[in-house]
């Protein structure tokens, strides 16, 4: 078990930079997720804690060793693989011992070993089939006995799920949980999947462009996304963002091109009186008022909507861009009827429409103080 | 989807194969029934009549000291030049997709040697292993007649089995490396995350995962050497000095060519064709068994 720390890690392939001075402390046995898009670099991150890849500047360190010039079998790193990597040769066994045997283990503690290992895996019937003998949950499980074996200070996992059906995703998921749990290890996993990362998470990194855009609790992540990209990027169906003018006494914002006016929270108030932002709106967190006659009530005509069985995705306009709102329950708005939506303040995120960073108080010591200097957001949303 | 093509006229069909079926028949059908007939009958030097004698041209040389001194040397010939080309080829094939400094160069330049013809490979060796002039003559600078494939029928029969290797590195090498390259990289990744260094690596993964590219190099090089080092022989020795150098093939050729026994020369023919086929059999029957195939 160990703490990892990164400093200022950069990667490059050639003259293309694939991670820009990443910086992350992983605490001793955290659960860390790195989510984002394929190709944000969150892969390679992981493969450089592994050392399955050469760090181009900055340092990591596992255990207060810096770590950068190590070889993988150095480090006290275990990977699980996207694709496994079982080596098709070898019985279930050979595979799940191969570390103990490289590493100079006798036979016979090595089989103990094993055993047990498969044991906790379920894996104790297969021992002697080879890997293209068994299905893919029953691989991803070998893979993981294969890690689990060693000991070892750091799990890594590379998206190990994804070649999973959704049913044992959902059940390898609780198993690794549950498994993080028993041994207490150090974890990073890397995943695309945002369920996947929520659910796993002690605490969340999400990436992108080979940046770090937020570090924190799921909830955090979810309640406070650091920026509009990550606003964006967690939660499903994605935030709606519109363009907005906040009010001089800073106490509701008013979407841009319309009369409507959406709730700010009066600590914000004082920050933004008067300034250009982008807003946020979760499309689970709007509720449909029945009869208002407020005209500055925001009011959407939607046109047509996804049924998802625990509610409905409802698709409308809203000045000039798509609007989802989520309407929970069995009852929902005819098509083509405009409806009046409310939302509570703290459900208003507030971002910079120059730097799409998120808008924080003034004098709250937490979070970096927001500077909003430009009025012109012309573009600001991707 | 496959597309394909359906003539609904099998005369069209036979016509377009039929240029190749002549080929084949022409240069292999025919000539090999001819040496089936001919091995045995006791046919004439100049033509003209021949007769019937059973297993007679058999029993001659399967009595005759110097065929067997001949296939034991095709044997070691064959055994040395395939073990020589195959480890050189896959150290080789190794170095080239660990993407050492120059691979690059390499995986191109490998290739080259094998689309030498094999006289033109032996001729460029007759001047390598020239005793006085040769790169090889250097040996006789550290020790006076320590080199002399004219003379020795041990150097005649290194030099044969080093061109015959140089000439199949090529091949192997080209195999090697698409099979290493087909490993998949986690795989390897995977054994060096489980603490195995290179060496280790190679001998318990790459090796293992690379065995049905071996066993297949094995049967076409032992095959290759047995059938088609005549052009090295005759360039490089003509089966000298006193049939150092003498291999199954090239006996063949001395026989039938220069001795105008062609009875013999078919009968020897039919040998030859029978221990590729036995040995094809048996590299079948007992290695491949070991050949994990994924």
């Amino acid at each position: 078990m160990a703490d990892i720390n990164i400093r200022k890690v950069e990667k490059f392939y050639g003259k293309n930079q694939v991670v820009h001075g990443v910086d992350l402390d992983i605490r001793n046995g955290e659960f860390i997720v790195i989510l984002g898009p394929s190709g944000c670099g969150k892969s390679t991150l992981l493969r450089m804690i592994a050392g399955l890849e050469e760090i181009s500047a900055g340092e990591i360190a596992i255990e207060n060793t810096v770590v950068n010039k190590l070889e993988p079998r150095e480090r006290g790193c275990a990977m699980v693989f996207q694709n496994y990597a079982l080596y098709p040769h070898m019985t279930v066994a050979q595979n799940i011992g191969y570390a103990l045997k490289v590493g100079g283990m006798r036979k016979a503690e090595r089989m103990q070993k094993v055993e047990a290992t498969a044991k906790s895996l379920g894996l104790d019937q297969l021992l002697d089939r080879k890997p293209a003998q068994l299905s893919g949950g029953q691989r991803q499980r070998v893979a993981m006995g294969r890690a689990i074996v060693r000991e070892p200070k750091v799990f890594l996992f590379d998206e190990p799920l994804s070649n999973l059906d959704a049913k044992l995703r959902v059940q390898m998921r609780l198993e690794i949980r549950r498994l993080h749990r028993a041994l207490k290890a150090t974890s990073v996993f890397v995943t695309h999947d945002q369920v996947e990362a929520m659910s796993l998470a002690d605490r969340l990194v999400v990436m992108n462009g080979g940046r770090i855009e937020q570090v924190g609790t799921p909830e955090e992540v979810y309640h406070a996304p650091a920026s509009v990209y990550v606003g964006g990027f967690i939660g499903s169906p994605a935030m709606n963002f519109l363009p907005c003018g906040v009010s001089e006494d800073g106490t509701f914002a008013v979407i841009d091109n319309t009369q409507f006016r959406l709730p700010i929270d009066p600590g914000m108030g004082k920050t933004i009186a008067g300034q250009s932002v982008i807003v946020g709106l979760r499309p689970e967190d709007l509720k449909i008022v029945p009869e208002a006659n407020d005209p500055h009530l925001l009011t959407v005509a939607f046109d047509f909507s996804e049924e998802q069985g625990s509610g409905r995705l409802m698709h409308g306009r809203l000045a000039g861009r798509d609007f989802v709102l989520h309407s929970a329950g069995r009852n929902h708005p005819a098509p083509g009827t405009p409806c009046s939506l409310s939302i509570a303040p703290e459900s208003v995120h507030l971002f910079d429409p120059t730097t799409e960073k998120r808008v924080v108080a003034e004098g709250n010591p937490a979070a970096e103080p927001a500077a909003i200097s430009q009025p012109d957001f012309a573009g600001a949303i991707q | 989807m496959q597309k394909r093509a359906y003539f609904k006229a099998n005369w069209l069909a036979y016509l377009f194969i039929a240029p190749q079926l002549l080929i084949i028949f022409v240069f292999f059908y025919w000539p090999a029934s001819q040496a089936m007939y001919w091995a045995f009958t006791l046919e004439q030097p100049f033509g003209g009549g021949n007769q019937w004698v059973g297993l007679d041209n058999f029993k001659a040389v399967f009595s005759d000291e110097t065929y067997w001194a001949s296939i034991w040397r095709s044997i070691v010939f064959a055994v040395l030049s395939t073990g020589l080309a195959m480890s050189i080829a896959l150290v080789l094939a190794l170095f080239a997709d660990r993407q050492l400094r120059g691979y690059r160069f390499f995986r191109v330049g490998m290739i080259w040697p094998y689309a030498i013809a094999a006289p033109a490979a032996a001729l460029a060796f007759r001047f390598l292993f020239n005793p006085q002039s040769g790169v090889f003559a250097y040996l006789n600078t550290l020790s006076p007649g320590l080199w002399n494939p004219a003379l020795s029928g041990v150097d005649a029969m290194t030099a044969i089995i080093i061109t015959q290797a140089w000439k199949q590195v090529s091949y192997s090498f080209i195999f090697f490396l698409a099979g290493l390259q087909s490993i998949p990289r986690s795989l390897i990744e995977a054994g060096s995350m489980d603490g195995a260094r290179v060496m280790r690596r190679m001998v318990d993964l790459q090796l293992p995962l690379l065995a049905p590219t071996i066993f297949f190099l094995l049967v076409i090089n032992m095959t290759d050497s047995f059938t088609d080092s005549f052009g090295i022989v005759d360039i490089l020795t003509e089966g000298g000095p006193a049939r150092a150098t003498e291999l199954m093939v090239y006996k063949i050729y001395v026989d039938g060519f220069q001795g105008l026994d062609y009875s013999g020369a078919a009968a020897q023919s039919l040998v030859l064709m029978g221990l590729v086929i036995l040995m094809t059999f048996f590299q079948f029957r007992f290695i491949e068994r070991r050949v994990h195939y994924t």
